[in-house]
């Protein structure tokens, strides 16, 4: 296991304390949004999948190009539909003083 | 030096990656993760959640382009045509969805997530050739990337589908549940070493071969585990899914040596793990017991006909739940003239509430009460619902302010000064023999204290346990003074409450 190793998971376990200290302070109110929030994120695994779907695409292997191609659908499906989703949710809290304006 | 240090070994055989771009990439992604962390801290408030969100989107957006500049890959046309075709479908996807499938659409959507994790796997260990070239650490992450994004997508489908109600929400359990499982497991896990050993690699056959079962076994370890837990441990399997697609995407930027998405997954891996720990605090479960299947409704069974048979049988049983029913009629007047003389009054909304899509009369009933000048606040159980703080975006949806929204812990201690509580369609979460039935699933779970208000109407389906299986002492008979019960769809009982308030107190 190389230095690159080495700095590779150093940065999964700082990201994992930071993250859950930051997520600690979100109030379970907004836990689906935050749910449906996270969901968008774990399709981040899209820039993996493009990489290697150019990798694949280089080399001249049309299965590799396939499954990359499909891999990219999944993902943003995953990633589009997860923030639109949330956005859409977010948007229906109103404050108490917004409802009394707005009627 | 640190361009020549940071390298991927599996891909840079074939990369057209800037050679200078190295300290840049790595500057920029710093930046972008951070940005990711602003964003998802602003989504504690729901002032800024949605410039959260928002830029949450636009990282991603930009991590993408970081990404196609870093690899040089811009030339590629699939990747534009793919990457669009998934938007549109998600787009398409997000406007569909109706507010009480949000469980099942997030259950989709990990699954989706953790099958691209798999597919970056597999497309890794193709890449590598016959291993020669790749270190250990790249083939064996590549192997979990394939193990980890299976088995989350095949459990998430299987939630999914149970939450939508295409696979029966009771949970199914095969002879030797446990051996087939740890079966699975120790099976995939064994393909994925192999899938490390350069010498095997080197066999094209068996490289393929192993990748196909590595792929199916994982998958089918993943359906094995969601099969089995039942209705209420869906919030904490949703939960623990979304932290394993994170987890899946950072094994995989592991593989391929990308420290965004290493980043990015360990993040969502954290928060799937803490809204675990949460959701399992709140219905005093354990998590290994949920992920070794020991679901609270077998035992519970036992329980039941014990209690019955010491109750002096079931007919007895029987002829109580009808005395009940129609005490709920007579109680009509009773329960409107409590609602005409409270002051303060709170509703507990469940998930027969959402069933039975009464939210809008929910909404309809506090604006009548508050014309009336009583105070309404709503309690909403962590676990209320079919996944974290669902309740709340279901009433968020119709327009209830979320101030009235309050915590367990935040409203507990302020029934006591109530005058009515309104439960609706909740069971498990205000069962007052969690603080005292000893033994039983629920005890020790944290409940509303309901029963220290003056007078409570609950409006449930039937008086059958819920999905815990424990009897709720609530729903004895003889309490009329104190309690009225409502059985029934809840949207019928709240227009019976509505109108009676009307006729009563109008």
């Amino acid at each position: 296991m190389g230095l690159e190793h080495l700095i590779l998971i150093v940065v999964f376990v700082v990201s994992m304390l930071v993250g859950y200290k930051i997520i600690d302070r979100v109030p379970s109110l907004l836990h689906t949004p935050l749910m449906s929030g996270m969901n968008a994120y774990s399709g981040v695994t899209v820039l993996g999948c493009l990489t290697a779907t150019a990798v694949a695409a280089d080399m001249g292997n049309t299965g590799s190009r396939i499954l990359g191609f499909i891999a990219i659908v999944l993902a943003m499906i995953n990633v589009v539909g997860g923030f639109a989703v949330t956005d859409r949710m977010l948007r229906m809290f109103h404050s108490e003083d917004n409802n009394k304006g707005g009627k | 030096m640190l361009m020549n240090l940071l390298f991927s070994p599996v891909l840079s055989a074939v990369t057209h990656r800037t050679a200078t771009g190295g300290i840049i990439y790595y500057v920029l992604a710093g930046i972008l993760a951070i940005t990711v962390l602003i964003g998802i801290s602003m989504m504690s408030k729901v002032r800024t959640a949605v410039k959260g969100n928002l830029l949450g989107s636009v990282s991603m957006l930009l991590m993408i382009v970081l990404t196609l500049w870093y690899w040089n890959i811009f030339s590629f046309v699939e990747l534009y045509i793919s990457m669009l075709l998934g938007a549109v479908i998600g787009i398409w996807l997000s406007i569909k969805v109706n507010m009480i499938q949000m469980p099942q659409m997030v259950g989709i959507l990990n699954g989706f997530g953790g099958a691209a994790s798999m597919l970056a796997g597999i497309l890794t260990l193709i890449a590598a050739g016959d291993g020669a070239s790749a270190d250990l650490f790249s083939l064996a992450t590549s192997g979990l990337a394939i193990f980890v994004g299976a088995f989350t997508f095949t459990g998430s489908m299987v939630a999914g589908g149970k939450l939508h109600g295409v696979i029966t929400q009771k949970p199914i359990e095969f002879k030797r549940h446990a051996l087939w499982t740890a079966l699975a497991l120790v099976a995939s896990l064994l393909t994925v070493v192999l899938l490390s050993i350069p010498a095997v690699l080197a066999v094209t056959v068996a490289k393929t071969i192993l990748i196909i079962l590595c792929s199916i076994l994982s998958g089918l370890f993943g359906i094995i585990f969601a099969i089995r837990v039942g209705g209420a441990d869906m919030p904490i399997t949703i939960s623990l899914l979304n932290s394993f697609s994170g987890v899946a995407g950072a094994i995989a930027g592991l593989a391929i040596a990308d420290p965004l998405l290493v980043s990015v997954g360990a993040i969502v891996g954290a928060s799937g793990l803490l809204l675990t720990q949460i959701m399992c605090r709140s219905m005093n479960r354990k998590l290994m017991d949920i992920l070794l299947g020991k679901t609270s409704t077998p035992q519970v069974k036992a329980k039941q006909k014990n209690a019955a048979a010491a109750t002096a049988g079931a007919e007895v049983k029987a002829a109580a739940g009808k005395a009940v029913i129609s005490d709920a009629v007579q109680a009509g007047p009773a329960y409107a003239a409590w609602l005409r003389d409270a002051e303060k009054i709170i509703i507990v909304p469940g998930y027969g509430m959402a069933l039975s899509q009464a939210q809008p009369l929910v909404k309809n009933l506090m604006d009548e009460l508050e014309t009336a000048g009583k105070n309404v606040e709503f309690a909403i159980h962590p676990v209320a619902g079919r996944m974290p703080g669902h309740m709340n975006v279901l009433l968020a949806e119709v327009d209830v302010p979320y101030e009235k929204l309050h915590e367990m812990e935040e409203i507990n201690p302020q029934f006591a000064e109530t005058d009515v509580v309104i439960v609706i369609g909740a069971n498990d979460v205000v069962n007052p023999a969690a603080n005292t039935a000893a033994g039983t699933p629920i005890y020790g779970m944290p409940v509303l204290d309901v029963e220290d208000a003056k007078h409570v109407i609950i409006m449930n389906y039937d008086k059958k346990p819920g999905y815990a299986g424990v009897d709720n002492p609530l729903y004895e008979e003889g309490r009329g003074d104190k309690i009225a019960l409502l059985l029934g769809d809840a949207t019928a009982s709240l227009k019976n409450l509505l109108q009676a308030l009307r006729e009563y107190c109008g």
